[in-house]
């Protein structure tokens, strides 16, 4: 019996899809506890490689007869080499093609709505990971917020949809992953913009995104709002008077951290602001569209991650903190640890480091953790 | 650090580095010291957790630019 690949794509459709499964993950057991492949209707087995090198007999008791069996690991070897063991005892499993790392890697684009104006929005889900990015298109021109470093995902795309890139937008000098919006505008010729507050270190070329900023693609337009507080230079970019693309500032069920670039004490105030008074003078029917999610709960049916602005005000924990002092002792004390790297992510993301793609790959390993609950 | 017997991992991608590094130390006695090098990054989180596992003891790790080196006990 030969053993199956599958990959990233088809188990992101199965997560979506809320599909039944069982993970074999052959990874070290802190790599597991860290980071793993999230889902509702998922089961695992957690059994370090190392532990099977003299057979895996042991483990084909505790593998279930009635799911399709997936053996993980970080690249792939240690999954093929084990789902082949498997093979050779009878059980039929499939791996993992690229392991956590293409897991981690994979983009699957959700259509989240149309604009009133003509056009579309998609948001690009990273399943693995939890980033979320952003493309709109209208009349053949399209509009790029908080891209992920798969540029090729992007530029792809919007060929295929026939839509030329003009504006490439960040959110904030992200830590938690690289971006992939200076590459993008490089490839493309469109303009590349980041909130100056955050690009004071910044080596290379931009165009400063102030709030009130306004840019049209197609019939459509995007314009930023200044919304500080899980960096000093966040921006929010509100579509049509549709969209509200909250970056790191709000998500769907938590709300961002101030305290990625050190500074928590002096940004929580920051947060406050924008969460309580920025964001409460605009339109309700606003869709929520965050850069992150955390749970997958957080997903929609359709996969897309989304909520209009009113139901956050009645549902999000983070949004329902009256009393301040509670309020700042929530988002500055017992914060979750620091993304893997983070601070080479955002030298990297100045422009101060250029990591070769192995060591970036490297670099951003595990989870988000870009919210406080 | 000096070691009873040094294993080249290098180059080699998981889960080569463990598995070649088991054979070595199967055919070593209790208290004598491997050193491995590896440049597979995920050798290092495997190699301790495999040595705790196992029953033996991770006495150091160095880097020497792309090479990680690990010097293991055997128990």
């Amino acid at each position: 019996m030969s053993v199956k690949a599958t990959t990233a794509a088809q188990v992101a459709r199965k997560v979506m899809d809320n599909e039944p499964l069982f993970i074999l993950d052959v990874r070290n057991g802190d790599a597991f506890a860290d980071w793993k492949i999230e889902g509702g209707n998922i089961q695992y087995l957690n059994i370090p490689y190392f532990d099977l090198l003299d057979g895996v007999e042991e483990v084909i008791d505790q593998l279930p007869k009635d799911r399709d069996i997936l053996v993980v690991c970080a690249k792939e070897g240690s999954s093929i080499m084990v789902a082949d063991m498997l093979a050779d005892e009878g059980v039929e499993t499939a791996y993992l093609s690229g392991g956590m790392k293409a897991w981690s890697e994979h983009l699957e684009p959700v259509k989240v709505g149309d604009l009133k104006d003509g056009g579309e929005l998609y948001q690009f889900v990273r399943i693995g990971k939890g980033c979320l990015s952003y493309m709109a298109i209208s009349g053949g021109e399209a509009a790029v917020i908080d891209a992920t470093r798969m540029t090729d995902v992007f530029l792809n795309f919007a060929q295929e949809k026939g839509a030329a890139i003009k504006h490439v937008f960040d959110s904030h000098l992200h830590a938690d992953h690289i971006s992939g919006g200076r590459q993008i505008a490089q490839a493309t010729g469109a303009t590349y913009y980041l909130p100056p507050a955050d690009a004071e270190e910044v080596v290379f070329d931009y165009t400063p995104l102030e709030g009130g900023f306004e840019a049209a693609f197609g019939s459509s337009k995007v314009e930023a709002l200044y919304s500080p507080g899980h960096t000093i230079g966040s921006t929010s970019f509100i579509i049509n008077d549709q969209y509200l693309m909250t970056g790191d500032i709000l998500f769907i069920d938590s709300i961002g951290r101030p305290d990625l670039a050190g500074l928590a004490e002096d940004w929580v105030g920051d947060l406050r602001e924008s969460l309580y008074s920025r964001y409460q003078a605009l339109a309700n029917e606003l869709v929520v569209l965050p850069a992150h999610f955390m749970i997958m709960d957080e997903l929609n049916e359709d996969g897309s991650v989304a909520k209009k602005l009113g139901d956050l005000f009645n549902e999000n924990h983070g949004l329902n903190i009256e009393d301040e002092q509670e309020f700042r002792d929530m988002v500055t004390k017992n914060l979750p640890p620091q993304p893997n790297a983070y601070e080479d992510i955002r030298k990297t993301n100045m422009g101060k480091m250029t990591p070769e793609d192995e060591m970036q790959r490297e670099m951003e390993i595990g989870p988000n953790r870009c919210a406080v609950r | 650090m000096t070691a009873d017997k040094v294993l080249d991992a290098k180059g080699l991608a998981c889960p080569m580095p463990i598995v070649k590094t088991r054979k070595e130390m199967k055919d070593m006695d209790s208290g004598q010291v491997l050193e491995i090098q590896a440049t597979d990054k995920g050798a290092s989180a495997d190699l301790t957790a495999w040595a705790k596992s196992g029953g033996h003891e991770l006495l150091e790790q160095q880097i020497d630019g792309d090479v990680l080196k690990f010097w293991i006990k055997k128990g």
